[in-house]
C-alpha cells in the first residue's frame, strides 16, 4: 500500500552525487532535458503568456472606422482592478471559500476516521470497505457529476422519492439554496477514498515498536489513536489539505455539468467558470487571463506556504 | 462490554459508508438496464420488469456511426500514451535530480514543485491561445502533448530514485564502463519500476479526469474523449430524450475499464519501494 500515497520527502540524506569526480558529467542534462523542454513549453510559456495578456487589452480605433483592426495596447493593472471590482468574481470567490471551509474538513475528517478504523483492524471485511471507498476515485469527475446529476434530478431522483415515502417531503437538490452542497457531496464522494488511502499509507508507516510501547504502558486504543497516530499523521493531513484546497479553488467540472440541469448554477458560479465564460463566450481573453492569474496566485500562495512548511518539517525530523 | 458496543457502532458506521460509496454505482448499473421511459416511470431502487440492457448496449455502440466506441478508443489513447510518456520523462528527470549534483538543481526542483501547485485550469486558457497561434487546435496533439508533463511525477520520481537506486550499484556500473544514460535505462528504470507504476497511475487518472483541456481544444466530436462525449450527450437530453438512457449506460460502460484496471493493479500499490534492490 505504501507507494500509492505521495510519500514524505526523504529524511536527511546527503545527496549521493556530491562527490568529487562526478560533477563534470553531462548525463544529468541529457536525462532532465526532455522533461524540462515540455515543462517549459506547456507550463512556463502559457504562464508567461497569461501574464502578458493580463496586462494588455484590445481597443477599437477611435472614430467610426469599422474596417480598422482593433489594436492591443498596454493596460497596466486595469484588467486586475476590473476583476477585483467585478461583483460576480467576488461572489464566486466567496462561494468557493465557503465551500472549502465546510467541505474540505468534512471530507478529511471522514477520510481520517475511515483510515483509523480500517487500520485498527476492529471491523470485518476491511479490504472490501477500502476498495469500496476507493472505487469512486476510478470514476472521472465529469461522469461522477453526470451520475449524481441523475440522482438529484427531481424527475427520477431515487433519494428524493425515498424521502417522500418516509414522509420527509421531496427535496430538490438542485435549488439555489442546496446546489452548492450538492456539489460538495459529489466532491466528497469522489475524493474521500483517495484521501483515506494517503492517510492509511502513512498510518502503516508508523513503527509498530512505538505503538507496542504505548500499549505496554497501558494506553487504550482511543489514546493510541488521538495521542500517537493523529499527531504522526500531520504531514499526510497537510498534504491532503493542500490538494483539496487547490481542487476547491479550481472548481469547474461539477458546476459546469450541473449548469445544464439547473438555473441555480450560472456561468460565473465559480471563478474558473467565469474565466472560461470570459474567454470563450464573451471573447475577452485579456480579462480571462487576469482572472486565471489572480486565481492561480491565490491558490499558489496558500498551498506553497503549507507544502513548504511540511517539507521542511520532514527534513528536520 | 464497551468494546463490543464500540465495534458494533464502527461496523454499522462502515456499513453506512459502504452504501454511500457503492450505492450510486449500483444505481447506475440498475439504471443501465432501463429505457428512458422506464427511468422516469419505474422506481429508481429496483429493476424495471422490462429488462432492456442488451438493446441499450446495442443502441449505445451503434448510435451516430459507432461514435461511442471511437470516444473510448480516444480516451485510451490520451490516457495510456500520455501517462506512459509522462512517466518516462518524469523518471529520467527525477533520477537525474536524485543521483547527480549539478548547479541550479534545487532551484529547478523548487520551480517544478511550484508547477505541482499551479492549477491546471489556469493553464488551459493561455495554452489554448498558444496552440491556436500555431494552428494546432482541434488535433490529437493539442490534448496529448500538454498531458505528458507531470511535475508531480518528477517530485515522486526523485523520492523513489533516492530510496530505490543504491549508489553502490551505480558505482559498480560506472566501473564496468556503462554510460550514465544507459545505466538509467537498464538499471534505474527497473529499480524504480514499482514507484513508476504509481506515477503512471496518477497521471493516467489526471488525464482521464481532465475535462477542461479537451473541452476547449477540441471541436470535432470524432476526437473527443468519452468524458467530453457524454457531457455533450447529457446537455442535449432536454431536446433528445433518447440520449437520457444512452448517457446513463454510456457512463456505466466508461467506468468499467478503469474500475477493473484499479482492482487488478492493486497489488502494485502494496509493493515496497526499496524491496530487493540491495542488502
Amino acid at each position: 500500500m505504501s507507494s500509492v500515497a505521495p510519500p514524505t520527502p526523504p529524511r536527511k540524506q546527503p545527496p549521493s552525487g556530491r562527490r568529487p569526480g562526478l560533477r563534470s558529467r553531462p548525463a544529468p542534462i541529457f536525462l532532465a532535458a526532455p522533461f524540462l523542454l515540455v515543462f517549459a513549453t506547456f507550463y512556463i510559456l502559457p504562464i508567461g503568456y497569461a501574464l502578458w495578456d493580463s496586462v494588455h487589452k484590445r481597443i477599437r480605433s477611435p472614430g467610426l472606422n469599422f474596417a480598422a483592426a482593433p489594436r492591443v495596447v498596454w493596460a497596466g493593472f486595469e484588467n486586475y482592478s476590473n476583476v477585483l471590482k467585478d461583483p460576480s468574481f467576488r461572489r464566486g470567490i466567496l462561494r468557493v471559500v465557503e465551500f472549502g471551509i465546510i467541505q474540505v474538513p468534512v471530507m478529511l475528517v471522514l477520510a481520517l476516521i475511515l483510515a483509523l478504523i480500517i487500520d485498527s483492524g476492529r471491523v470485518p471485511f476491511t479490504g472490501f470497505f477500502r476498495t469500496a471507498a476507493f472505487l469512486p476515485y476510478a470514476v472521472p469527475g465529469v461522469i461522477a457529476a453526470i451520475l449524481w446529476g441523475f440522482l438529484y434530478d427531481p424527475g427520477i431522483s431515487p433519494i428524493s422519492t425515498l424521502l417522500g415515502h418516509l414522509g420527509l417531503g421531496r427535496v430538490n437538490f438542485l435549488n439555489v439554496r442546496l446546489v452548492l452542497w450538492s456539489i460538495g457531496n459529489i466532491v466528497t464522494w469522489s475524493w474521500t477514498g483517495y484521501n483515506m488511502l494517503i492517510i492509511y499509507s502513512s498510518l502503516r508507516a508508523i513503527p509498530s515498536t512505538i505503538l507496542d510501547a504505548a500499549r505496554i504502558d497501558g494506553a487504550s486504543e482511543w489514546q493510541l489513536a488521538t495521542r500517537i497516530k493523529v499527531p504522526m499523521l500531520v504531514p499526510a493531513l497537510v498534504l491532503t489539505a493542500v490538494f483539496s484546497v487547490i481542487g476547491t479553488l479550481q472548481l469547474f467540472t461539477e458546476p459546469s455539468v450541473l449548469e445544464k440541469l439547473t438555473g441555480a448554477v450560472d456561468s460565473a458560479y465559480t471563478p474558473n467558470l467565469m474565466a472560461y465564460t470570459a474567454a470563450f463566450v464573451t471573447n475577452n481573453t485579456y480579462f480571462a487571463a487576469a482572472i486565471s492569474v489572480s486565481l492561480a496566485l491565490i491558490t499558489f500562495v496558500l498551498s506553497f506556504a503549507l507544502l513548504r512548511a511540511t517539507w521542511r518539517r520532514a527534513l528536520e525530523a | 462490554m464497551t468494546r463490543v458496543r464500540g465495534s458494533v457502532v464502527t461496523t454499522a458506521l462502515m456499513f453506512v459508508v459502504g452504501v454511500y460509496f457503492l450505492g450510486p454505482v449500483l444505481w447506475l448499473l440498475i439504471a443501465s438496464t432501463k429505457t428512458t421511459g422506464d427511468l422516469f416511470a419505474t422506481s429508481g431502487w429496483w429493476f424495471s420488469p422490462h429488462f432492456a440492457l442488451w438493446s441499450q448496449l446495442h443502441a449505445l455502440f451503434t448510435v451516430s456511426g459507432h461514435i461511442y466506441l471511437r470516444w473510448m478508443l480516444n480516451t485510451a489513447l490520451y490516457s495510456v500514451v500520455g501517462a506512459g510518456v509522462a512517466t518516462l520523462l518524469s523518471a529520467a528527470c527525477g533520477y537525474a535530480m536524485a543521483k547527480f549534483d549539478f548547479r541550479g538543481r534545487e532551484l529547478m526542483f523548487s520551480i517544478i514543485l511550484g508547477g505541482v501547485l499551479v492549477p491546471g485550469t489556469a493553464l488551459a486558457i493561455p495554452l489554448y491561445l498558444l496552440v491556436s497561434k500555431v494552428h494546432m487546435t482541434n488535433t490529437y496533439w493539442s490534448v496529448l502533448l500538454p498531458s505528458v508533463v507531470s511535475p508531480f511525477g518528477v517530485y515522486l520520481s526523485r523520492i523513489y530514485a533516492a530510496a530505490a537506486v543504491p549508489d553502490e550499484l551505480l558505482e559498480a556500473a560506472r566501473v564496468d564502463g556503462a554510460g550514465d544514460v544507459r545505466t538509467f535505462l537498464t538499471l534505474g528504470l527497473r529499480l524504480m519500476s514499482p514507484g513508476l507504476v504509481t506515477v503512471f497511475l496518477f497521471q493516467f487518472v489526471a488525464i482521464w479526469n481532465n475535462f477542461l483541456l479537451p473541452l476547449i481544444m477540441l471541436s470535432d466530436q470524432q476526437k473527443y474523449p468519452v468524458t467530453l462525449g457524454l457531457f455533450t450527450w447529457q446537455s442535449i437530453v432536454t431536446h433528445y430524450p433518447e440520449f437520457f438512457s444512452l448517457t446513463v449506460i454510456g457512463a456505466a460502460v466508461s467506468v468499467l475499464p478503469l474500475a477493473i484496471a484499479f482492482l487488478t493493479l492493486q497489488r502494485f500499490w502494496r509493493t515496497d519501494l526499496g524491496a530487493g534492490s540491495i542488502k
